[in-house]
């Protein structure tokens, strides 16, 4: 018996635990993960391929984080079977934990669409350390790379992939790279940049067969694309995305669209039972709804807010939205929110775009509040912009300036400027 | 913990506080070895923002229930529970940028070798941080706070 039960041990189970333990200093807690050592970063697992990282470095908390939190961490072993009316979490090789409240922070699973013949050897996914360490293995003797997909994944997997000397092609089905957080703009300028650093970018196709190669059927030698084009490789990288983990969810009461339903506080339907994390639809403030938002910093505040209403310290989740940074090919940015609207005359556009120097900065605003932004290259004032979205500050009044070289905080009308940072 | 409360009203806006913070953030600690000789020259991790007449110097707040150390992919921003500071480990951080998107003040910079930011460490080796005790205008104070 533990008090508190938390199975998945990434962002979303290092918050809840770290939350737990600033309220409630005894009451024992049980992790439960997969993985051996899950307290690294997967948002850093392609450094690791391209030798930037190691797996010290991407340790996100110390190894001796269980111990110090005094949390009982069944780490290697997988959670198979939910019994929410007895409380309890069944394991791999039957054993049972009982619970008094219970997270789900199963994170999520790498989207697979349905490729032929894709179970040849050196067809990887990208989603946890092990993947990374298996791919960065067979990087060695590889010369060609095709990446899946061009989104926030696929644009690291292929930057760490050319940074391994190799050959890479990304394959993107939508127009555009990184279509769901930028606009065309933005991602045009991206593009080009990838393309300067070697990477063909294939759009408008998906990978619809795996060849093998010649000498040997069962490794991958050409991947055909949907117009019938074939583009020679030695590994696939399959980085469309990530979806909830629900295996664990089947069959149990718990209420699920796409992912696990949580109220404010990360709360189920079911007592006692919170979900936190990729696994969850949690609430996105600019589109005043819940939905799944695979990202780090979400699940580590999610987990956060799950620990602390556990704990029995009531405390309501922000909201979050679609918000990324980017780091890959050496240019930098951020976007946040309602990037690339529809043009239906219900939002107001600044944009300010210097070709030249390669920057871009980008607001949506929806009657005079922030709703959207992206930013390239000039970023380090972003985070302003981004307070004035999550506060809904009205920004009629001083609109222009926040897309100006010279934006700051000594921009900010003086009544604003001073209650955010003035005084004590 | 300390807190540097600005003082709008009385800063000149001469950025001396930039100047006295790349020195003290410098190998040699020295004025003209930090501007003549490093490079690439470190940064200033006070940012004097003008926007005439009005200036003013803000660095870290180092807040209470920091949005950067929650945002951090990789757990180089920490929360030191018995100094109140929000510590930055450079060997740590991968240079993702996160903490600069969740920064409400604008104060976490790219580092000049833009793999890693930057920022307000307090000046914790000093009794009174370098932007601080080289106002020359007295608008910059340095204030005890209960965390």
């Amino acid at each position: 018996m533990s008090k508190y039960v938390i199975v998945g041990a990434s962002a979303a189970g290092i918050g809840a635990v770290e939350a737990i333990r600033e309220v409630d200093p005894v009451g024992t807690i049980t992790v439960i993960s997969e993985e051996l050592c899950p307290q690294y970063s997967r948002p850093m697992i392609s450094d690791f391929i391209s030798g930037k990282a190691t797996l010290e470095k991407m340790k996100c908390r110390d190894d001796h984080f269980w111990e110090k939190n005094e949390v009982q961490a069944l780490t290697g072993r997988t959670a198979v079977r939910l019994n929410l009316a007895d409380r309890y979490v069944e394991l791999d090789g039957g054993d049972r934990v009982n619970f008094e409240k219970l997270l789900l922070a199963t994170g999520g699973k790498p989207f697979i669409p349905k490729i032929e013949d894709a179970d040849k050897e050196g067809v990887f996914t990208f989603n946890t350390f092990s993947d990374a360490e298996r791919l960065a293995t067979k990087t060695e003797n590889a010369k060609r790379a095709v990446v899946i997909g061009a989104g926030l994944i696929g644009v690291s997997v292929a930057e760490a992939l050319t940074k391994r000397g190799l050959e890479v092609t990304m394959v993107e089905l939508k127009d555009k790279i990184l279509s769901l957080i930028l606009d065309p703009t933005a991602s045009e300028i991206v593009e080009n940049v990838i393309k300067k650093a070697g990477v063909t970018i294939i759009t408008g196709q998906t990978v619809q067969r795996i060849f093998g190669k010649p000498e040997d059927d069962s490794v991958v030698g050409d991947v055909v694309l949907t117009n019938g084009d074939q583009v020679p490789c030695d590994l696939v990288i399959i980085a469309i995305g990530v979806i909830p983990r629900m295996e664990l969810v089947a069959g149990t009461d718990l209420k699920t669209n796409r992912g696990i339903i949580v109220n404010r506080f990360m709360h189920t339907n079911v007592p006692d039972v919170y979900a936190s994390g990729d696994v969850a639809e949690a609430y996105d403030f600019v589109l005043n709804e819940n939905r799944p938002l695979p990202l780090w910093p979400l699940a580590q505040l999610e987990g956060r807010v799950a620990g602390y209403n556990m704990a029995g310290k009531k405390t309501d989740y922000p909201g979050g939205t679609s918000m990324s940074a980017l780091k890959y090919f050496g240019i930098p940015i951020i976007s946040v929110g309602i990037a690339n609207p529809k043009e239906d005359g219900t939002y107001e556009i600044l944009v300010k775009h210097d070709s030249e120097k390669n920057l871009y900065k980008k607001l949506v605003l929806k009657d005079n509040v922030i709703v959207g932004m992206i930013f390239v290259n000039d970023i380090e004032r972003a985070g302003i912009i981004f307070h004035l979205m999550k506060n809904c500050v009205n920004v009629k009044k001083f609109k222009q300036e926040l897309i100006s070289e010279n934006f700051g905080l000594a921009t900010l009308p003086s009544r604003l400027r001073k209650k955010m940072c003035l005084g004590d | 913990m300390k807190r540097i409360i600005a003082k709008e009203e009385v800063c000149m806006g001469c950025g001396l506080c930039e100047v006295y913070c790349i020195v003290q953030h410098s190998k040699s600690k020295d004025i003209v070895k930090a501007y003549n000789r490093e490079h690439p020259r470190p940064l200033s991790r006070v940012r004097l923002e003008t926007n005439r007449p009005v200036s003013f110097a803000i660095q870290c707040r180092h807040c209470e229930d920091a949005p950067c150390v929650t945002a951090c992919l990789s757990g180089a921003m920490r929360k030191d529970e018995e100094t109140g500071l929000v510590t930055h480990d450079e060997e740590k951080c991968m240079g993702c940028w996160t903490c600069i998107m969740v920064c409400p003040y604008g104060v976490i910079k790219m580092d000049v070798s833009g793999k890693v930011v930057a920022k307000c460490d307090l000046c914790s080796e000093l009794d009174v941080p370098a932007c601080v005790a080289n106002c020359p205008n007295g608008a910059l104070v340095c204030k005890e706070v209960t965390p």
